[in-house]
């Protein structure tokens, strides 16, 4: 090997592996998508859970795209429906967890001390725990209801993004801008709020996204063992199970729902990723 | 002075390990509290709720004594092998749990042994092509693995392989070695795919910080063969990806319970799930003790290998 191949070689491992723009624009539009069926879903389809005895179960066919499910029911209607537990959930999760993880983030990694140590355990504790297993447990056991499934995941999300938030405040508690705030005098919530966190809140963002990605595939989760949403809601999880039996007939009764979930959560882990990568090089340039 | 830190070692993990087991059964005993509705017709079930039977769930669980009391009571019967009897069937929990482990115990191993069998390959080649297509798509590939709902991964995998393709089983677990393995592929797979997507990520990043060390551009300039190159990067990178694996042993451990469900495969998960929706709270807490006892033995078992692979370890104070 020639001297400039190892050049050419260490100048390519500098390079990080890219996210390609198509994959971006692609999760940017499935995302939005997503958001658009959830928050609109009343509007664009409202009569979704209208029943069709007579009909029962039909493979796709134009004036049923996906087909129907046992009860009649348009299977692309009823995922449009289902967005909006399936999507507006993890939202509520995320920004929850993150509101959580920021402020105890922020002031155990500002004042340190006790304050630190007792949040840490907190966090490791937390940590070790298998989410979905107690999320499972407590919210079956504690009476099912969505209400009750989206607490139990945002006690359960908050102590990651506090570690987060966390690591960060340490990795800017000693800059000179933090120290020339502290010897103006300024109050340490002015300089938590107003110097400090703008310049975290970037890294929270990024971290966010991850968190909605798992939060879907949790509340997912719970939804099709029949925790969380009611018997008949249309939410994502709950459909796939229910039309389950549905594999030979139509498929894509289940399918459907399923391939959502996935396409949702990839497309958020996606842009998540993007954002940290983004945050990193501008890192580097500085 | 060797035997003196690893002693002090093993024995602080230890204490803190049991520290864990005890509180978190602090909490599992506390779910009959959580229970809407009073906590002898939590107990009682379908049971008629005549004077002589809640006299005996009150007697069973000392429900005459403080909360503390009723805790030790519990658990000095849990550690004895006596966790209750089942609401839901009368029977006694443990030997529905003995019964149900097995099966539970290999679709976990298999799923790990696909996701480690595949995804540390997949990671090595991923980081040999850096920044090219290969590169990309296994990166991508791995992402999206992370992020899918092994639920949801199952029915696809049923749909194609076993509705359309009728390669494996739609259901069933099989009898004998060959038979359990061909019932129990899908399952495995769906299991393996999101932990195969985070080692692959793992031994990527670990692979790729190896080959960018100043000891590689040395043997390259040396002239040593790239398998050669390769080979002393691989070993020093798979330290820390082999104590991942073990890891993400128990988070296959909580997906088990999806699989499982997904699947109609009669395992500890299903066992969980229905116990869960039927309110049976003493199959809940024995399963989910013994699901915290198994994670704890092996996050200890990660730790010490931790410790053996770097000894540097020994001299930090856990946490830190």
């Amino acid at each position: 090997m020639s001297v400039a191949e190892v050049s050419v070689l260490r100048s390519s491992e500098a390079r990080q592996a890219r996210w390609p723009a198509p994959l971006v624009v692609i999760s940017l539009v499935i995302v939005a998508l997503g958001f658009t069926a959830a928050i609109f879903s009343s509007i664009i389809v409202p009569n979704a859970e209208q029943e069709n005895l007579l009909l029962g179960i039909s493979q796709p066919s134009w004036h049923h795209v996906l087909g129907t499910d046992e009860l009649g029911r348009d299977v692309l209607a009823m995922l449009i429906a289902g967005a909006r537990t399936s999507v507006l959930g993890p939202l509520v999760i995320a920004v929850g967890s993150m509101v959580i993880g920021n402020i105890v983030g922020l002031i155990s990694g500002y004042f340190g001390g006790w304050v630190d140590s007792l949040a840490m355990r907190w966090v490791d504790m937390m940590f070790s725990l298998p989410a979905l297993l107690v999320a499972i447990v407590v919210t079956g056991i504690a009476g099912s209801s969505y209400a009750v499934a989206l607490i139990v995941l945002i006690v359960l999300f908050s102590p990651g993004d506090a570690r987060v938030v966390r690591g960060a405040v340490l990795d800017q508690r000693h800059r000179p801008y933090i120290e020339a705030a502290r010897l103006s005098n300024l109050s340490s919530k002015r300089i938590m709020t107003l110097h400090l966190w703008p310049n975290i809140a970037p890294i929270a963002l990024a971290n966010g996204f991850l968190d909605f990605a798992f939060a879907l595939v949790s509340l997912a989760s719970l939804s099709f063992l029949g925790l969380g949403v009611g018997p008949g809601s249309p939410d994502w999880g709950r459909t796939l199970s229910n039309n389950m039996g549905l594999l030979q007939s139509n498929a894509w009764a289940a399918a459907a729902p399923g391939v959502a979930i996935i396409l949702m959560a990839a497309a958020m882990n996606v842009l998540g990723d993007w954002v940290y990568e983004r945050l990193e090089a501008r890192g580097l340039e500085q | 002075m060797n035997a003196r830190l690893w002693l002090s070692f093993v024995l602080r993990r230890l204490g803190a390990s049991a520290a864990v087991v005890l509180i978190l059964s602090f909490g599992i005993f506390g779910l009959l509290y959580i229970a809407p509705g009073s906590i002898v017709l939590t107990l009682l079930g379908t049971r008629p709720a005549s004077p002589q039977t809640i006299a005996a769930v009150r007697a069973e669980y000392h429900l005459n004594q403080p909360f503390f009391i009723q805790y030790l009571h519990w658990l000095d019967n849990a550690v004895h092998g006596n966790l209750g009897t089942s609401i839901q069937s009368g029977g006694r929990v443990l030997p529905s749990i003995a019964a149900r482990f097995p099966l539970t115990l290999e679709v976990v191993l298999y799923g790990s042994i696909i996701a480690v069998g595949a995804g540390i390959p997949l990671g090595i080649w991923a980081a040999l092509r850096r920044g090219r297509g290969t590169d990309q798509v296994i990166t991508a590939g791995a992402v999206a693995a992370v992020g899918a709902p092994s639920f949801a991964v199952g029915l696809l995998l049923l749909l194609v392989f076993a509705v359309d393709l009728n390669w494996f089983p739609v259901y069933g677990t099989g009898q004998g070695f060959f038979s359990t393995m061909w019932h129990l592929t899908l399952p495995a797979l769906a299991l393996g795919l999101a932990s195969m997507g985070l080692i692959v990520r793992f031994t990527r990043a670990a692979m790729a910080r190896e080959l960018s060390q100043d000891y590689i551009v040395f043997a390259q300039a040396r002239g040593l063969s790239r398998m050669q190159v390769t080979s002393y990067a691989l070993r020093n990178s798979l330290v820390p990806v082999l104590t991942a694996s073990g890891l993400i042993l128990t988070s296959t451990l909580s997906a088990t319970v999806m699989v499982e469900t997904t699947f109609a495969l009669p395992g500890l998960g299903t066992l969980l799930v229905n116990s869960v929706t039927f309110k049976d709270v003493p199959v809940v807490q024995a399963v989910a003790l013994l699901l915290t006892l198994l994670i704890t033995v092996i996050n200890l078992l990660v730790d010490v290998t931790y410790a053996l692979a770097d000894p540097r370890i020994l001299f930090t104070r856990h946490g830190e």
